[in-house]
């Protein structure tokens, strides 16, 4: 269960990002202009702090994120000769059906979903169960960033560089008892902000639940995250807090959490409820088992232009098998899909 | 030619939205995933063309006007046209043009076998379309291009099992398209009553 972490100092991910070019754009596009021109401008972003990453737009971030940031291990965990996806399109083709089923609604409806004052209970199979407004739940842990392949169910895939810790030291902080098998998460039911959540035609029944195996919530991987590209989650990626475990598909890693059961028993989860012949428990991202409906051979890494459209292939456990492959050894992954 | 406006705004109409959308897509406006997004919006469009050629016989019972059978032709050939480039785009943006993986497709997957005889069907008509196939065919052509309501069915079949988890969008589609298929039980039309214009025979 090797995993790569790259010490602070050899950090890489700027030889990803294009982060000098942003900033060099920058640059440039004050050369070209003529001063009196951005003097007419005083909205113009100069005064704001340059971002790590292109094109990314400020939030209003609450003050223990802020807090956190400086401390902040860049490059903790990157990947290999991807280029990020931009943060425009992750932030603005989504799957959050508690805010619509079409890939825009969560940017145009997530607004509504107020994320400060947030609190996240704790409780099941654990020695220290409770309930905790975020900044004491967060308050433990060193923000790392961890730049991963995002591969979803319905075959697209992106490259995002997230904030978060990992959930092992959340595990360790909580101490499960002997009993605790499994993890169960569950998103905010709110319908009042959640439109989805009112419409009467959706299959899904609210709130929105994921499990984990304990051991694989303990895998290095698998990590909470609290933001993006450098700054907080923006609401329609699961702001506040969300999980991310790269080597399953999109829909395993849940939104906007607000409670985390450890269980005896294997959860059921949201999409396995709705139709277990197409969702799993499990989910690992495997081009060798198929969607009933679709191939899962392939994926289109976004974004995929009108004249070059990126279709790749899948890779096993979406490319994370060395750090994960061992988690399943003794599992039929045709039958445990 | 009657009424040669209303076919040319029809044509027109008919050329826009494929158009507006490669000029959203080269500006950028379509996110992404924009191959998938134009792929869905084609498949949509040709079911809502469908639909609106479906109701062009109800129409012109209901007000008597001649026009609607007119333009009745070029509408079910739009919904062809746009399920020809709703295949194109799923060969090239979702398959990369991988026409083994097509093959595996093809037999693999139920809404995929439905909506290649929806398409088929609908070749069938497009072929039949013009008048010299109306002459040959003679009184078969119209037992023929009843299959139009088959094909709705499938098309309808198609979208259904594609639905991941809101059946809202699908629900309104889906009965519309009962409402038009409603209106052709012999013993329903004969109850719609002419609302507009003179009397006269129905065609």
């Amino acid at each position: 269960m090797l995993i790569k972490i790259a010490r602070p100092s050899d950090c890489k991910a700027s030889e990803i990002t294009p982060e000098g070019i942003y900033l060099s754009r920058r640059t440039m596009l004050g050369a070209s202009l003529a001063g009196a021109a951005v003097a007419a401008l005083p909205g113009v972003a100069l005064g704001a702090e340059p971002s790590r990453y292109a094109d990314v737009e400020p939030g209003a971030a609450p003050g223990w994120f802020k807090d956190k940031l400086g401390a902040t291990r860049w490059g903790a965990v990157t990947v290999e000769n991807e280029a990020i996806t931009p943060f425009k399109d992750a932030t603005h083709y989504n799957n959050y059906y508690e805010f619509g089923t079409d890939k825009g609604d969560p940017a145009a409806n997530a607004g509504s979903l107020k994320t400060e004052p947030w609190s996240l209970v704790v409780d099941g199979e654990v020695a220290k169960p409770g309930r905790y407004a975020l900044e004491d739940f967060v308050k433990p842990y060193q923000l790392e960033e961890r730049i991963y392949r995002l591969r979803c169910v319905e075959a697209w895939s992106m490259v995002i560089p997230w904030l978060g810790f990992s959930l092992a030291q959340v595990l360790k902080q909580v101490e499960p008892t002997s009993k605790a098998r499994y993890l169960r998460f569950e998103t905010l039911q709110d319908p009042k902000v959640m439109p989805g959540q009112r419409s009467s035609f959706a299959l899904i029944d609210w709130p929105y639940v994921e499990g984990l195996r304990l051991d694989e919530a303990m895998n290095p991987l698998a990590i909470l995250a609290v933001g993006m590209y450098g700054r907080e989650l923006p609401n329609q990626n699961g702001a506040p807090l969300r999980l991310i475990v790269p080597w399953k598909y999109g829909f395993k890693s849940i939104k906007s959490i607000v409670r985390i059961s450890l269980v005896a028993e294997q959860p059921q989860t949201t999409w396995e409820r709705l139709a277990p012949t197409e969702y799993g428990f499990y989910a690992n991202v495997n081009p060798t088992v198929d969607h009933p409906r679709w191939t899962q051979a392939r994926e289109r890494r976004l974004p995929s232009g009108l004249f070059s459209p990126n279709v790749r292939d899948t890779l096993m456990f979406n490319g994370y098998g060395d750090e994960v492959a061992s988690l399943y050894s003794d599992l039929d992954l045709r039958k445990n899909y | 030619m009657r009424y040669p406006w209303l076919r040319l705004g029809i044509f027109v109409l008919g050329c826009l939205f494929p158009s507006w959308w490669l000029y959203e897509a080269a500006t950028n406006q379509l996110g992404p995933d924009l191959g998938k997004i134009i792929m869905d919006r084609l498949g949509l469009g040709a079911l809502i063309f469908l639909l609106i050629t479906l109701s062009m016989t109800p129409l012109q019972r209901l007000t008597g006007w001649s026009g609607w059978i007119v333009i009745r032709r070029q509408l079910g050939l739009w919904s062809f046209a746009y399920i020809v480039l709703h295949m194109i785009t799923y060969m090239v943006f979702i398959l990369g043009l991988d026409w083994g993986q097509f093959g595996v497709e093809l037999r693999k997957r139920p809404y995929i076998i439905v909506g290649a005889l929806a398409f088929l069907g609908l070749l069938a008509l497009a072929l039949t379309s013009n008048r010299y196939s109306q002459r040959r065919l003679g009184a078969r052509w119209k037992k023929l291009h009843k299959l139009v309501y088959v094909i709705l069915g499938l098309g309808l079949l198609h979208f259904l099992w594609i639905v991941r988890s809101d059946l809202k969008e699908w629900a309104i589609y889906a009965s519309i398209g009962a409402l038009l298929l409603l209106l052709r039980v012999p013993l329903v039309a004969r109850r719609v009553p002419r609302l507009i214009g003179r009397r006269g025979r129905a065609v």
